[in-house]
């Protein structure tokens, strides 16, 4: 048993059940009455589990009233705390005070399915916005999601900072440059800020309620649609969600076409982040040659694999386009020519003293902070954990350990150098693994039929994207159809990150911590 | 700085005439299309993006027609921060509900002529997120759309052709 299993067992006794509904069996459910669903966040605190993802289930479609659920995660031990609540009286008591990210988690359950956190310090909507009828709760069953919402008067109330001199910036949702809308609020004081506030959900478009409309396969459509320049991430997550419901093996060669999908998403997305924020330190030079860089794999997936961004080329049972001989040496060369001039880069990167003098010390998410606030993927790996799903939650051919030797790069400064840096040493191990993984690819089909979920049943997948660890939870309703998709982009978590970094700052560095945690606002809003 | 100097002039200028069928076309809009950049828009047409809810796909490939290989701005075409100075807005989707009031404010404080491009089949259409409670659709639900440029994302050359059409269609809007 795990070691987060054993301390809530030795703790709870009786009170505890383990769900066997919950699918893969290496991931443990555990149900509590409610009342006991703070305690044990407390007890997984002491044994050291980081918080992954809180949300709500609406299983009213089962007879049953709400459930919320938990997911904490030490090392290799993904374990799911679920307590069911009635119908009549959806509250829990709130995780806020013991883990951080529970904080917007929280928010957004009270704000999207209307279950209540007791005892949260912060009752702010979240996604939903002051405009939204106050009892629309849009994952509930009994929404109707086709109907559009009336626009009621309401006013978020922010977050401010008072005394001589303090002002006030406030900052999209329409921003300056060619991303995502977001609102941020800075309190300055001259060129410092003293505090920042995020306010996101604009590109809120109901994607968590959509999949409930979806068949499972047309689901892997929308997950590869969750955040675009994630879509091979997500859309592995999701499959690998489904297929460990129905118990479907997937071909090893699948598996291992799936690696190279997502070491090549990585490495493009790295290679456009590294040249966008030495971009916004005034080094357009390194923007235009990874720029360039980012093109030639772009244009290699659409030449071998027919989508520039691989899109809809991965979903459940397995994959949509294999690899031949001379495509593979294609790629090989491709790599060899990317390897050599991307490290002309790193040492042009590397020498440039203006360029060092704004990314070192700048936007520092200090390691005790990153770990209260359990963020994942590069920004946590920029602040000292040593988070990789590709390490921890292994699919073939990354758990093949001794003989793949993955390096996760990990720094402890956590400024925007840090987060470059990561990015840099992932590339180069990233084209090491694509490597590995053209001279070894096993023979054999690359998709079999994936079988259907068998009703209240529910799937878990963690896979790491370019940003981080992303979560899938799936549950099938009392007809095999899908009840709920939970997505827990990195972003949900690292953008409290992003808040927490921010004050001591200038004002004008602000663009360049932004672009080191790029962060998704889609996969955020949903 | 002689390193950087050695990559620049190593890589050379990577930037490609467009394929023949986009060359044709363009050289088919051609006179006009020069007199319209030229004249109605003194030379260089201004864009304004707004992402009204995308995935964030097609803001991706918009940056990649400022890359070297597309170099969108040897058409005269660039970029603004705001849409006071933009001549066109080239819109990804679906209009998020949230996302209404930013879009036509933005629509509102572009000056004419407001040439709108819709990017993407979610822009076009509503795609994959269709109409609920949270997506209103396509953005011709929300603002006026000159041109639609489809796909999933639509591919840099797509979207500059895309672009090229709607500056084609700039005298007629005039009218």
């Amino acid at each position: 048993m795990s070691m987060l299993a054993k301390a809530l067992t030795a703790a709870f006794g009786e009170e505890l059940m383990l769900d066997t509904r919950q699918l893969p069996s290496t991931v443990v459910c555990c149900t509590l009455p409610r009342e006991k669903f703070a305690e044990a966040a407390k007890i997984l605190k002491k044994a050291y589990a980081l918080l992954a993802a809180e949300w709500a289930v609406d299983e009213t479609p089962f007879g049953r009233g709400f459930a919320v659920c938990a997911c904490f995660r030490w090392g290799r031990e993904y374990l799911i705390v679920k307590s069911e609540l009635s119908a009549d009286d959806p509250s829990f008591p709130s995780l806020t005070k013991k883990f951080l990210p529970a904080y917007r988690f929280e928010r957004q359950m009270q704000s999207l399915m209307g279950v209540t956190p007791m005892g949260h310090p912060d009752m702010r909507p979240w996604i939903k916005f002051e405009d939204w009828p106050q009892d629309a709760y849009p994952l509930r069953k009994s929404f109707d999601a086709t109907k559009s919402m009336p626009r009621v008067a309401g006013d978020y109330q922010w977050a401010r900072a008072e005394g001589e001199g303090v002002y006030e910036i406030p900052v999209g949702p329409v921003h300056a440059g060619i991303i995502e809308p977001g609102h941020f609020r800075f309190q300055a004081v001259g060129e410092m800020i003293v505090n920042l506030e995020e306010r996101l959900g604009y590109v809120h478009k109901g994607t968590e309620k959509r999949f409930e409309a979806l068949s499972w396969k047309d689901g892997a459509k929308l997950a590869g649609r969750v955040s675009g320049d994630t879509t091979v991430a997500h859309s592995i997550a999701y499959s690998m969600a489904v297929e460990s419901m129905t118990g479907c093996r997937v071909p090893e060669r699948a598996h291992w076409l799936r690696a190279i999908f997502l070491e090549r998403e990585r490495i493009a997305n790295h290679l456009g982040d590294i040249g966008a924020i030495c971009n916004d330190a005034a080094f357009a030079f390194m923007l235009y040659q990874c720029s360039r860089l980012r093109e030639l794999v772009l244009r290699m997936n659409n030449r071998l694999f027919g989508h520039r961004f691989i899109m809809d080329k991965v979903f459940p049972g397995g994959v949509g386009v294999d690899i031949d001989n001379s495509g593979r040496s294609d790629m090989q060369a491709e790599l060899e020519a990317l390897s050599s001039d991307f490290e002309k880069l790193v040492v042009i990167y590397d020498e440039n003293a203006s360029l060092e003098d704004r990314v070192r010390e700048t936007g520092i998410l200090k390691p005790e902070q990153a770990r209260e606030l359990c963020v994942v993927g590069i920004v946590a790996r920029a602040s000292g954990m040593n988070l990789d799903c590709r390490i921890f939650n292994p699919f073939p051919p990354y758990d093949q350990y001794d003989r793949i030797e993955l390096d996760v790069p990990v720094k402890i400064t956590g400024d925007v150098h840090a987060r470059t840096y990561v990015r840099v040493e992932e590339v180069r191990e990233s084209i090491r693994i694509i490597r590995y993984i053209l001279e070894n690819l096993p023979e054999g089909p690359i998709v079999i039929a994936p079988g259907i979920p068998e009703s209240d049943t529910s799937g878990f997948a963690a896979v790491e994207g370019w940003r981080g660890e992303i979560i899938y939870w799936l549950q099938a309703g009392p007809a095999g159809e899908i009840n709920r998709c939970m997505v827990r982009d990195p972003s949900s978590l690292n953008w409290l990150g992003l808040e927490q970094a921010i004050p001591g700052n200038i004002v004008p560095d602000f663009p360049l911590c932004n672009k080191s945690f790029n962060q998704s606002y889609s996969g955020h809003d949903l | 700085m002689i390193r950087i100097l050695r990559q620049i002039f190593r890589t050379g200028i990577v930037t490609e005439p467009l394929p023949p069928a986009v060359e044709e076309e363009i050289r088919q809009t051609g006179s006009r299309l020069e007199e319209a950049i030229i004249k109605h828009f003194r030379r260089s047409l201004t864009i304004r993006q707004v992402d009204a809810g995308s995935c964030n796909g097609c803001e991706l490939e918009i940056h990649a027609i400022n890359n070297s290989f597309y170099n969108c701005e040897r058409f005269g075409v660039h970029f603004t921060a705001s849409p006071r100075f933009a001549d066109m807005l080239l819109v990804t989707g679906p209009v998020a509900r949230n996302m209404e009031i930013a879009l036509r404010r933005t629509y509102n404080a572009t000056p004419t002529p407001k040439l709108v491009v819709a990017v993407g089949d979610c822009g076009c259409n509503g795609g994959m997120f269709g109409e609920s409670y949270a997506s209103l659709g396509g953005i011709d639900k929300v603002i006026p759309v000159d041109v639609y440029v489809p796909g999933c994302p639509p591919t840099p050359l797509a979207l500059l052709n895309g672009i090229l059409t709607a500056v084609d269609g700039y005298p007629d809007k005039r009218k």
